[in-house]
This record gives C-alpha cells, structure tokens and sequence, in this order.
C-alpha cells in the first residue's frame, strides 16, 4: 500500500502546483459572446416574424434555429468557429451553435478516412451522447407523463 | 423601449446561462460533450417541471438558443405527444418536436464535411 | 538500482550529422533561427496531415544523410518513431529507404530511446552508420489523442502543444561531431496522474528515475553537467522536477532546462508548452547541437521524458505510466 499512499501525496501536490489561471477574464468573454449569440438569435427569430406573419410560434423558433446551426456549421468549416471558442469558451459551447460545431467539426475532421468510416460514423463522436441523452431523458419524461394520465 | 429591454433581457439570461457552462469548464475540467449533455437535461428537468415556459416568456431566445432549449423541446415533444396519442407518444415525441434542429445540424454537418478541410490550430 | 541500467559507450560513437524540419508555428518559436527547415504550412503539400507527418520524417532522413555528407547506400540501419498508432508514419517513411528498419515506441521519449539503441549497436560494432529518427505532427496527434481541430474548445491551463517537426541524427564511430558517451535506459514510472491534460505531472517521477539512477551509477553530480535537459516537462513539470529532486538533496540549477518550456513564445500562448516527439527530438537536433559544436556546452545531459498512454487507457480511466531515457552528450 506503499505506493497508494506515494500516488495520493503525489496528486495531492500536483494538484497544488496546477497554475490557478485568473476565472474573470474568460467568465466575462463567455458571458458576452453567449449573450450576443442569444441576441442574433432573437433577431432572426423577429425579423422571420416580420417577414412572414403568419408564421406560428413554433415555426419561427425551429427557423431560427435551423439558421443559427447553419451559421455555426459553416463558420466551422471556415476554420473560425474553433477561435471563437478558444476565446469564449462556455459562451460558444452552450448554444445550440455549439451542438453544430460538435457535429460538423468531427464530419470535416474525418474526411480524410471516406465518406461512410470517416464522416457519417465518426459525426457523432461528440454530439452523439447529446442526442441519446434527450432522447432517453424525454422518454423518461413521456413515460412519467403516460403513467400519471393513467389515473 | 420596449423593444430595448427585451433584447437586454435575452442578452443577460443567454450571458448568464453560458457563463454557468464556463463556469463548469474551470472548476471541473469537462470537456464540451459533457457541458452539452448537462445542460440538455437542464432544459429537460425545467420542461417537466413546467418551469421552463414561465422563463422562455421573458427571456425567449435568452433560453432557447443554449442547449437547454433543445432538451426542453424534447420534454415537450414527449408531454404533447403522450397526452394525444397515448403510450406511442412516449416514442415519438421528443424525435418529432426538435426533428428540425437534429436534420439541419446532420445535414449541414454532412454537407460542409464534404467541402471544407481541416485548418490546423493558431 | 538495476545493475545494468547505465551503460558507459567506451568507444564513444559521434553524432555526425543532424537535421530538423518543423512546421510554421515552431518556426517562429524561440528555436526558429537554428533548424534547417521551416515548412509553409502544416499539409507540406500532402492531402492529409498523416500523409505530411510521414514525408516530413522522410525529408528529415534524407536531409541528415546529406548533412552527415553520407550516401544513402552508407546507412546500415534506421531507428525510428512517433506519435501514431502502429509508428505508422516512421514505418511509412522507412519503406522509401532500402534500411533495415528498428520502429521504437516511446512517447516524446522517442528520440533518446532510438539514441540509446543506436549507440551501443555502434558502439558494439555492429553497425557503421545508424539513422535515428523522430517525428510528430500537431494535427494528427489532436485528433488521436483529443479532439477535432474545429471543435470550439478550451485547453485547460495545464495542457501542451505537439510540437510539428521532425529531427534526425547519424550516429557513426568514423567522422566528427559531439559524442555519446553513456546512456541510462529509464524504467517505467506511475506516480498515478491519470489527467491526460497534465502530462508534465505524469512525466516528471520518470524524469526524477532516471536523473537519480544515473547519477548513482556514474558517480556525478548535476554540477558536473553543463547542461541538464529534459525533453517535454513543460512549465508545470519541470518545477516539479526540481520539487522532486530537492526532496532528494538533489539541487537543480541554472544549468537545467527543459525543451518543452523552452519551445515556444510566451504570445504563442501554449499555456505549459512544448510536448510531443518532435519536441526534443527538433530542439536537440538543431540549438543544443550546434551550442555544442560551438563548444557553449560541453558536457551535456539529455532526458526526454514519455507519457506511454493510449487514448483507450485514458478512455478506460487507467493512470499514465511514463519513462526518461539519459544520455550524455560530450563535446568530442
């Protein structure tokens, strides 16, 4: 148990050592960038509705999102999503243009191994656990739901 | 004025809500699947509960455009779709109600993968 | 200590010839001035950076050949790495030349293992002029070990950037250059560091192995070294590197330094450094030779450190075991 005990003091003391990197800087550049990402958004979503009025609610959220992950795709592919998020880090990654990235990052990324083994397989490395995760979690929802309709 | 303090109001919630992300980036290290994934069951808890719209009302694309809006969609989906079509809608709820945003994000996903190469890190 | 763990190279073979090839970044890094080659960009012309990775090692094989003023039909063996799975890229690379072929595998240790091999093959007269060879690719490691380059990520503070670029040596008995002349094999350490992100904390308990044993076994001192230094500890390891050797009454002085922490700029902004094997393997090949050739250094210690993970062993949780090889390096 020797060695346990080495290991333990020693991640102890690293862990110590680890530079503390000052928090403010990236918590505001997160804030703002996300905000204005939340903003764009709510500006496509009025602009949609000034255009088309009849559109339903519903509709025009879907739109805006469908725009907002083009947007985010495409600058992907650019090679200038991956800068904003190194700056904004959270504020980048929280919004559904960051579910984007997720997606279109690895597609580009795996090119390289053809288009089946490379880009459908390996989409999902990252966005994958995100789609399981809601859809099982609203399954959970639906069920608690379908049992409490029950009585 | 109005118009003003509504986008204020989605600026400070959209802010807010991705500072937490980075908030759980510096104190525990996670890498981005994991902050996806936290935050889609925040917006399905806050759907189930039925919170959620009280705040989409105020904040609307403040809450909707994270993450957390694509987990209450799916908890919505599930709700609607069970209280119409019963026990099937437990399968076909969540899939059906944010459809749109997992189609969009594939397709271009796929599209873009086609055109574009990978530029190295700065 | 291991009876057999430090070998003294009597007949003392020499590094002849060296040459780096690096890519963009690095050349504007605080070695830039010193290598041969800077490449444009990171692809050298390839479709995929797997592709540039193997064609820089080969340009870095047929570049050293040339300075060692050697013909290829004079190497009689090639000893080579990376960082891909399966060597791929150094496999890849070595199917150009009609070398035997030795792949070696030991992380950002890469280079000092495939010195240490290589040297006491020459010096036991087996073979007349060995290539070593060393490479590592910033792209193709991201994506193997971490993520997509697109993916908008953050690097915690304590992470590394793998160095792009190559390095290779000849080793020979018959020409001139700096000589080696003893090499401590390192033994495999875990100090249980398990965060992928700190790999200079995982390395450094190797690093403090490998400097103790040798020391014992060659009854010297860091004082007896005009240059002590390590391959890829960054920032963070190396202070805990001179941490680790103070508990052992060991101190580490101005003479110290570590290639990771001395790679790149401070607005390159790569938070802890320089990691990788071609970091050591690019710095060696290019300012530490030529400060000893330029007789700044004549007694020189050289221990790259390795991170011996795959990206399964992370995946699975399991912690990251590592090893330092030593070698001396002596002005002729």
């Amino acid at each position: 148990m020797d060695d346990k005990q080495r290991n333990e003091a020693y991640n102890k003391y690293v862990s110590a050592k680890i530079p503390k990197t000052k928090a403010w800087p990236s918590l505001f550049n997160s804030f703002w960038v996300g905000g204005l990402i939340c903003v764009i958004g709510q500006g496509i979503n009025d602009l949609l509705l000034l255009a088309f009025p009849n559109l339903s609610m519903q509709t025009a959220w879907t739109l805006t999102l469908i725009t907002l992950i083009f947007l985010a795709s495409f600058l992907t592919g650019l090679g200038v999503y991956d800068q904003i998020g190194k700056f904004a880090g959270g504020g980048s990654i929280v919004p559904i243009t960051g579910f984007s990235n997720s997606i279109t990052s690895p597609s580009i990324e795996f090119k390289s191994e053809g288009i089946i083994y490379g880009i459908c397989v390996k989409m999902f490395t990252i966005a994958g656990p995100v789609i399981v995760f809601g859809v099982v979690s609203s399954m959970v929802v639906g069920f608690i739901y379908w049992i409490i309709s029950l009585f | 004025m109005q118009i003003f303090l509504d986008y204020l109001c989605v600026f400070l919630v959209g802010g807010f809500v991705c500072m937490l992300g980075e908030v759980l980036i510096i104190t525990t290290n996670i890498t981005s699947a994991r902050i996806l994934v936290t935050f889609v069951l925040i917006g399905v808890f806050l759907e189930a509960i039925d919170v959620f719209d009280y705040i989409s009302n105020f904040a609307k694309a403040g809450i909707n455009v994270p993450i957390i809006g694509f987990g209450a969609s799916l908890a919505k989906g599930a709700i609607g779709a069970v209280k119409t079509h019963g026990f099937l809608g437990i399968f076909t709820g969540g899939l059906t109600a944010t459809a749109g945003g997992i189609a969009a994000a594939i397709g271009f996903a796929f599209l873009f993968g086609l055109i574009f190469k990978s530029h190295t890190k700065k | 200590m291991h009876k057999n763990q430090t070998f003294k190279l009597k007949r003392k073979p020499k590094i002849i010839g060296s040459y780096t090839i690096v890519g963009p970044k690095e050349g504007k890094g605080n070695f830039g001035p010193y290598f041969d080659y800077v490449m444009k960009n990171d692809y050298f012309g390839e479709k995929t950076f797997e592709k540039a990775e193997r064609k820089m090692i080969e340009s870095a094989v047929t570049g050293v050949i040339q300075n060692a003023k050697l013909q290829t039909k004079d190497i009689d063996m090639m000893i080579a790495g990376d960082l891909l799975n399966q060597i791929i890229s150094s496999s890849y690379a070595a199917r150009a030349f009609k070398f035997p072929f030795l792949g070696v595998y030991g992380a950002c240790s890469t280079m000092a293992e495939s010195y240490a091999v290589a040297s006491v093959l020459v010096d036991g007269g087996y073979f007349e002029n060995v290539v070593c060879c060393t490479g590592s690719h910033f792209s193709t490691a991201e994506r193997q070990y971490r993520f997509p380059l697109e993916l908008g990520n953050q690097r915690p503070p304590t992470s590394q950037w793998t160095v792009t670029g190559a390095g290779a040596s000849v080793i020979s008995l018959n020409g001139d250059g700096p000589c080696i002349t003893s090499v401590t094999f390192g033994k495999v350490v875990d100090f249980g560091v398990n965060d992928v992100n700190n790999m200079g904390a995982a390395m450094a308990p190797a690093a403090r192995d490998t400097l103790l044993a040798h020391f014992l076994n060659t009854k010297t001192s860091p004082n007896d070294y005009d240059l002590i230094i390590t391959g890829d500890l960054g920032k963070l390891g190396s202070e805990i590197l001179i941490d680790l050797m103070e508990e052992e009454g060991v101190t580490l002085g101005v003479n110290y330094g570590d290639c990771g922490q001395m790679y790149y700029k401070r607005e390159q902004k790569t938070l802890c450094g320089a990691s990788g094997a071609g970091c050591c393997a690019t710095a060696f090949n290019s300012y530490i030779i030529k400060k000893i050739k330029e007789g700044q250094y004549k007694k020189v210690l050289f221990l790259p450190t390795g991170a011996l993970l795959s990206s399964i062993s992370t995946q699975q949780g399991d912690t990251i075991p590592c090893v330092c090889h030593a070698i001396v390096i002596e002005k002729e």
